[in-house]
């Protein structure tokens, strides 16, 4: 694709050489803007979500080019922009589904009138193959389908061209959503084989560099580094027709260039811009700020660390932090405030407000009641990668513990050693750390954050009554009886031993100047499907 | 074997050492580096088992003596490995982002040296003029403006107050499509394929980052100018060519000036290698795909091959420079000549 001269492009187009056989330049400009661009400060790195080294901002491709067989739903949040509805599961490219007795067969019934780009109709082999390939490649996509319960080939099965059935080895509430996120999304299985090798039985090379799919877009020029081209896919039946017709994402790397560009107007959207320019451009143009679900700002204190296996050493930070001073300075406002919540747990709202404040007599009294009494000095670690909102974070932080006699020093570790020291290898005292899980439920959070040895429990917190409640809940549905009362005793826990201070709830904002109908979703990525110009 | 033939080979043969030298210490310091490539490559949701399966698959379970005979073998065979991070071989990257780079540092040092060195000569021969004020000006504010900051003021002005410029988007606007690949050069190939169009488009978008990075080249190179050119004219066979009665120009230019070129050209060569390594800003502000950010993005995400690719085109680049600037020597001052041993 990166090669592709102007010539090819238009002869492998979806315009087709023949209606602009000698165009020198792109109809970009055409009336009723049916094309958008984006800017983006990232770079998209593949256009093959499962290839090892694939970053975030590629998942888009997987999500415009692709299908998978369900998708989620739309919802209108109360401040009248659109989101995902994680309680709604939707047809994408399955038409029907249901769900044995036991809870153990999901049977999908596929669309007949799916077909992938290249006119082939979509069959449950298909399905079955690109199943195969996310189980199979390892890394991220492995992982994230064995969050569903999803880890063997031999759970799929293709019964006829239109039926496929996952098997799994227990009921799980998470399965069926798990099958809504970017990952096992459906190749063109004969295309992806007709180019694998011995040594590449999954097509990752071929891939990579060129999609197989049935989604809503077409990938028409990829000049990596640079831009991503979609071109709509006018055969599409996995859901309502996009409005445009072209996308261009250009990669931006200059925050301050992004602005120019989405004030001038020349660009209709910028794509996650940081708080302080939502904030600013708030009343000039649609600025969305959607706080991202499942995903908090924490600072943790690591247990592993002498001073933290003390509750009241924890508690008492917990009543130091300056959370509002925190909120407006590093989030510019933008978000949802995780502090001064009610006192008893009597839902199961996730994330929650914890009911902690700032009180710095609070703090010193539980300070005064732990064995540090005379207060103790302490690194603070923050990721040089992100720190927008980690330095003045930590910066807050230091200056309002100081008064109550714990001295900071704040360490700032590059961004490709973070990942190493503060998850996997665990070994920093007390630092901030942002998890955000893509399945939408507390147990699921929980999963990843309170649970021993999981990669973003930072704090090395361990809690045999926890461990027990999230095995327990994490594969229940959530209109059992005993869920709300099992979650609920879990947040107390968690309040109570506080080995992770909820600071915020972070929003991505994203800025519109000529396009509209912008939706959330929880993968962080631009749905470019209902996006729409004005 | 005429004799300058001989002198060229022996030069590129002594520089085998220091390629060898920099393959070596770029291999040993990429892996020095702090930062997992195996836990960053393994993605957000990875655990031990996905972390483990990412570095057998990048090869890095293996011991770094192996590693190293690897990729030193790979290199023999021109073969400078893949980047995990863009998935595609790190010789293409380069060949794709390099021209990007060259275009736009070899245009700001032509603007640069359109303007610095007349400024130069101008500014020695009428010393204490406004002329030398001007330059003493300019020269300052060159080197003490940082170009990622002159960058975001002329967009600021030219692109977001004035609307002359062209939006910031990289090599062409998102309208116009690449020319077909000859040298990488938008500029060079839009003419080679008859497009004024492309090359009007090219050009325009290349104004702003280009003068961004010649005010900041401009300044050592007026500064240096100017140096040479007094000493130049203080000199004694200046005093007699001037009393010899030859005419002003000739004395200036054809004796003066000359003399004067060779730490100038000395000079570009250094600022051209610097500037090409170092205007990572400038790429990053008019979004220019070029090997500066390349390079960034791969030490960020501890992508090895893509970092060592970085440093041997570098270093071959400067062996080359050096080399050029060598030979160009000889055509300035006859005097000098290689020791073709």
């Amino acid at each position: 694709m990166t090669d592709t001269n102007r010539r090819t492009f238009l002869k492998t187009s979806a315009l087709g050489a023949a209606s602009l056989p000698f165009l020198k330049v792109m109809p970009a400009m055409a009336e009723g803007r049916d094309t958008l661009v984006v800017v983006s400060g990232q770079t998209i790195n593949s256009l093959d979500l499962h290839r090892v080294g694939t970053n975030r901002a590629s998942y888009q491709v997987a999500i415009n080019c692709y299908d998978r067989l369900v998708s989620f739903g739309t919802k209108t949040l109360p401040s009248g922009e659109l989101s995902y509805d994680y309680e709604t599961i939707v047809p994408e490219l399955a038409e029907s589904w249901s769900l044995s007795d036991d809870g153990l067969v999901i049977t999908f019934k596929l669309k007949p009138n799916a077909t992938f780009w290249d006119g082939r109709k979509v069959t449950a082999e298909d399905v079955k193959w690109s199943f195969d390939r996310a189980v199979s490649v390892g890394g991220f996509p492995t992982t994230q389908m064995r969050a569903g319960g999803l880890s063997r080939p031999d759970q799929f099965a293709a019964v006829d061209a239109e039926t496929f059935t996952v098997t799994l080895d227990f009921p799980s509430k998470l399965s069926l959503p798990d099958l809504a996120v970017p990952v096992p999304f459906i190749i063109n299985a004969q295309v992806a084989k007709a180019n694998a090798t011995a040594d590449d039985p999954w097509a990752m090379d071929y891939l990579h560099q060129t999609p197989a799919g049935s989604g809503a877009f077409k990938v028409a020029r990829w000049d990596q580094g640079q831009q991503l081209v979609y071109e709509r896919n006018d055969d599409w039946v996995g859901g309502p027709l996009p409005a445009v017709q072209r996308v261009i994402v250009r990669e931006v790397p200059s925050q301050s260039t992004r602005r120019a560009l989405i004030e001038r107007g020349d660009v209709q959207v910028s794509f996650d811009i940081p708080d302080r320019d939502a904030a600013e451009l708030a009343d000039k143009m649609t600025v969305h700020s959607t706080p991202i679900e499942n995903c908090i700002h924490c600072a943790c204190l690591n247990t592993a660390f002498e001073p933290f296996q003390d509750a009241n050493v924890r508690k008492a930070i917990a009543w130091a932090i300056p959370y509002e001073a925190i909120f407006n300075t590093a989030a510019y406002g933008r978000g949802a405030p995780m502090w001064g919540g009610p006192e008893t747990v009597t839902d199961t709202q996730w994330p929650r407000p914890f009911p902690y404040n700032t009180n710095l007599d609070t703090a010193r009294e539980f300070l005064a009641k732990s064995n540090y009494a005379d207060g103790f000095s302490v690194p603070l670690s923050i990721s040089l990668d992100l720190a927008s909102w980690m330095e003045p974070t930590a910066l807050l932080i230091q200056e309002n513990l100081e008064k109550i006699g714990i001295t900071c020093t704040v360490e700032k570790i590059p961004g490709a050693n973070w990942r190493t020291v503060a998850l996997v290898d665990k070994s920093l005292a007390f630092h901030l750390e942002n998890f955000g899980g893509w399945l939408n439920t507390p147990d699921y959070y929980f999963f990843w954050a309170y649970q021993e040895g999981k990669l973003f429990n930072s704090s090395n917190y361990y809690n045999e009554e926890v461990e027990e409640l999230t095995n327990r809940t994490l594969h229940m549905p959530m209109d059992h009886p005993e869920y709300a009362g099992l979650i609920q005793r879990m947040f107390e826990i968690v309040i109570e031993d506080i080995p992770r201070i909820p600071l915020w709830q972070p929003a991505l904002n994203v800025a519109l100047n000529g396009a509209t109908d912008y939706e959330f979703w929880f993968h962080r990525q631009l749905d470019a499907r209902p996006i729409a110009g004005v | 074997m005429s004799a300058p033939l001989r002198a060229v080979l022996w030069r590129i043969l002594q520089t085998v050492p220091v390629v060898f030298g920099v393959v070596v210490i770029s291999f040993v310091l990429t892996r020095a580096l702090p930062g997992d490539p195996a836990v960053y490559f393994a993605g957000a949701m990875a655990d031990e088992q996905s972390i483990e399966e990412v570095r057998v698959a990048l090869g890095l379970d293996q011991p770094l003596w192996r590693q190293f005979f690897l990729y030193a073998g790979d290199l023999l065979q021109g073969d400078l490995g893949n980047s995990i991070s863009t998935g595609q071989p790190v010789l293409t990257d380069l060949a794709m982002r390099l021209p990007a780079s060259l275009e736009l540092t070899l245009t700001a040092l032509l603007i640069a040296c359109a303007i610095a060195i007349p400024l130069g000569v101008l500014a020695a021969v009428r010393q204490g003029s406004w002329v030398d004020h001007l330059c003493r000006v300019l020269v300052t504010a060159g080197v003490s403006l940082p170009t990622f900051f002159t960058g975001i003021l002329l967009i600021y002005v030219f692109y977001y107050l004035l609307g002359i410029a062209p939006s910031p988007l990289g090599r062409l606007d998102f309208i116009y499509f690449e020319p077909p690949r000859v040298t990488g050069f938008y500029l060079i190939d839009s003419l080679i394929d008859g497009d004024p169009e492309t090359f009007f488009a090219a050009l325009r978008q290349l104004i702003l980052p280009a003068t961004t990075l010649a005010l900041f080249t401009l300044a050592p190179i007026a500064r240096m100018t100017r140096a040479s050119m007094l000493t130049a004219l203080s000199s004694d066979y200046i005093r007699t060519a001037r009393a010899a009665g030859l005419s002003g120009a000739m004395v200036l230019f054809g004796y003066a000036f000359r003399n004067a070129l060779l730490p100038v050209v000395t000079t570009l060569g250094m600022v051209f290698s610097f500037v090409l390594g170092a205007n990572v800003l400038v790429e990053k502000v008019f979004a220019w795909p070029g090997i500066g950010s390349y390079a960034v993005e791969a030490l960020v995400v501890s992508d090895y091959a893509a970092i060592q690719g970085f440093v041997l085109a570098m270093a071959l680049l400067f062996v080359f420079l050096n080399l050029v600037i060598d030979l160009s020597y000889t055509l300035i001052d006859p005097r000098i000549r290689f020791a073709a041993k």
